[in-house]
């Protein structure tokens, strides 16, 4: 350190340094330039990202103001006074399709993934194929698992109808590669030593994996879950084809009957031309990023502060 | 579980040799390990159930129209029978290209900098918040697009003809925005995974940061970046709600940003809103242009996976 250099020595060091520093930073004015632009382009890209998102939320926020009460919550559509119309049945409908979708998809996504992590033999051309399979899955657009549901579920064989049912197993397919992802990345966290602890003093596998894996993995697997679900909530797409489109004014039951999303319904008061019903709209677009952007950020949190370091 | 028996050779011939293998067959174990390769099939039902789906619904259709004049035709109207897919598929592109011009140089750019030059402390606000961004609800977005940056468009460009409030341009700008933080988060995955030596030893040459990023860490990551690039693209080909609310629903054979457009999905989705009967050459219809749009993604997904594989089998 140059302090600890003393009297004269001190100059001579700082001026050799200073000479060195010139010597190597010679480069021509253009690079300098270059250098000092560079990451204030790369900030201002960042910064127009978040900001355009963010202008979104104000946006749904400012146009929304006027509505945002009560009666959003408590009202069902109406034609005649949009104003005062609110999003109970879409609500309800839509708590109806989340509830149906986290009972699917949290033994089937967690079973998945402790299967494909703890028991498949990779040598098994079956479990290679399960694997990409999840993969490519992830990757199908949601309107496609929405023909699947129309021309499988809400059809024959499953003939359940246009019903939230059949609307709840489309969403849950279409979310199932999340959990799963999630849940693997979890369980793979674990380190084997733990397994193998439990499995010396003689617990069996499925033991194992019970009481030491999954406890240990649990901030992972839910973070896949509540991203999932979160997912589904503002999912429209593959709705509309299993028939939550049409106009309903009744609260919803599970297995008969018509019903409708919240998206789904902000996106049909979005095509009519009345300023109220755009209103509404909006109004509903704030509701949904609640739910959604809580979700998300609470599924994030436990995982940033739960993510244990083995 | 089958572990060995061992045959205890060394102990005292008096004491009954004591097998290691479970004394009783274990048919919970056994019975949850078939239970949980049951979950783990449940996707391939899905994707065969998709395939099926498909494939039979189009076979339907194909029935009644031509394969070639299917992917010929340059006139999609299924009230009158012309059902050439053309004008969906070049919607479709169109809107794909104004959402790569957005998200590409905003994406990569972002990432570059939260990998290469943003403090810790930066990051660890930043890479989080994108992350909720990224789980905005597409219909959400569409809403905005429409009523937000359609009206801010015309306000920049008032020398351009808008003809319609629904325009492909704007549709594909509010899609960019979407994907922004699907390509930021996998080309910064991308970067990180370039290992610090490479980076420490262009310093050592003298490289300036700019250089040592553009020259070395970004080759270097090239592969993840692209998957990521790809994958933006297909999920803005499978985008729906967006372009449903904003894109319109005429199928216009149009470059013209402020066009409207018809996409595939668009098609798709408005179709099954409408009172279709089943079994209409409309309905089967949709499994036609859905089946198209199954095999497009399918076919990018399969290349962003290997580009994937192909970064993390260097540096791992």
């Amino acid at each position: 350190m140059a302090h600890q250099v003393p009297g004269a020595a001190h100059l001579a060091v700082a001026g050799a340094r200073a000479v060195t520093a010139a010597m190597l930073s010679s480069r021509s004015r253009g690079d300098k330039v270059a250098n000092a632009v560079f990451p204030a382009v790369l900030l201002a890209a960042l910064a127009l990202a978040v900001a355009s998102l963010g202008v979104l939320i104000v946006w749904s926020l400012v146009e929304a103001w006027p509505r945002l009460d009560w009666n959003l919550i408590t009202n069902g559509p109406s034609r005649i006074h949009p104003e005062t119309a609110g999003f109970r049945v879409a609500l309800l409908g839509s708590l109806y399709l989340i509830l149906g979708v986290i009972v699917l998809i949290v033994p089937l996504g967690v079973g998945a993934a402790i299967y494909l992590e703890e028991y498949a033999d990779r040598s098994k051309w079956y479990n290679r194929a399960i694997e990409l399979n999840i993969q490519n899955l992830a990757g199908v657009p949601s309107i496609v698992f929405g023909i699947l549901g129309l021309a499988y579920i809400a059809r024959s064989p499953l003939s359940l109808g246009f019903t939230a049912a059949a609307g709840s197993i489309t969403l849950a397919m279409l979310v199932l590669p999340t959990v799963i992802i999630a849940a693997r990345e979890a369980i793979r966290a674990v380190p084997s030593s733990i397994r193998e602890a439990s499995l010396a003093l003689g617990a069996t596998q499925w033991q194992t994996i019970w009481r030491q894996v999954l406890p240990a993995a649990i901030a992972g697997v839910l973070t896949g879950v509540i991203l999932a679900v979160s997912r589904a909530v503002g999912e429209a797409a593959p709705l509309l084809l299993v028939g939550a489109a049409v106009r309903v004014s009744r609260d919803p039951s599970f297995f008969e009957g018509a019903y409708s999303a919240l998206p789904v319904q902000i996106y049909t008061y979005s095509t009519q031309a009345q300023h109220e019903v755009q209103q509404l709209a909006a109004a509903g677009i704030v509701v949904m990023l609640g739910f959604v952007l809580l979700m998300n950020a609470t599924a994030i949190y436990l995982r940033d502060r739960y993510e244990q370091k083995w | 579980m089958t572990s060995p028996t061992i045959t205890a050779s060394g102990a005292g011939a008096d004491t009954p040799r004591r097998s290691l293998e479970a004394t009783r067959r274990r048919l919970g174990e056994q019975a949850v390990k078939a239970f949980l390769l049951v979950c783990a099939a449940v996707s391939v039902l899905v994707t065969t159930g998709i395939v099926l789906s498909l494939l039979f619904g189009a076979l339907g259709f194909f029935d009644h129209v031509s394969v070639r004049e299917f992917l010929t035709g340059t006139r999609w109207s299924p009230m009158r029978g012309e059902f050439g897919v053309l004008p969906l598929v070049v919607g479709t592109l169109n809107v794909v290209f104004w959402a790569l011009l957005v998200a590409v140089p905003i994406g990569l750019l972002s990432a570059i900098y939260l990998s290469e030059y943003a403090s810790h402390g930066v990051r660890r606000v930043v890479k989080p918040t994108l992350e909720v961004l990224a789980g905005i609800p597409t219909v959400a977005i569409g809403l905005f697009a429409l009523f937000f940056l359609r009206p801010l468009a015309e306000d920049l460009f008032p020398f351009l003809d808008w003809p319609s409030v629904h325009s492909v341009g704007v549709a594909g700008v509010a899609v960019g925005l979407l994907i922004i933080p699907l390509v930021a988060s996998i080309a910064d995955d991308a970067l990180r995974a370039v290992p610090r030596s490479l980076r420490e030893g262009a310093y050592a040459l003298g490289a300036s940061k700019l250089n040592v990023t553009l020259r070395v860490v970004i080759p270097a990551a090239i592969s993840g970046i692209i998957a990521g690039i790809v994958l933006g693209v297909s999920r803005a080909v499978g985008e729906t709600m967006v372009v449903l609310v904003a894109a319109g629903a005429s199928p216009n054979l149009t470059i013209d940003p402020t066009d409207s457009v018809q996409t595939m999905t668009a098609y798709i989705g408005v179709t099954a809103t409408g009172e279709i009967a089943y079994g209409t050459i409309q309905y089967e219809s949709i499994f036609a242009v859905g089946a198209l749009l199954f095999l497009m993604t399918l076919v990018m997904n399969a290349t962003a996976v290997r580009l994937v594989r192909r970064f993390r089998e260097v540096y791992d």
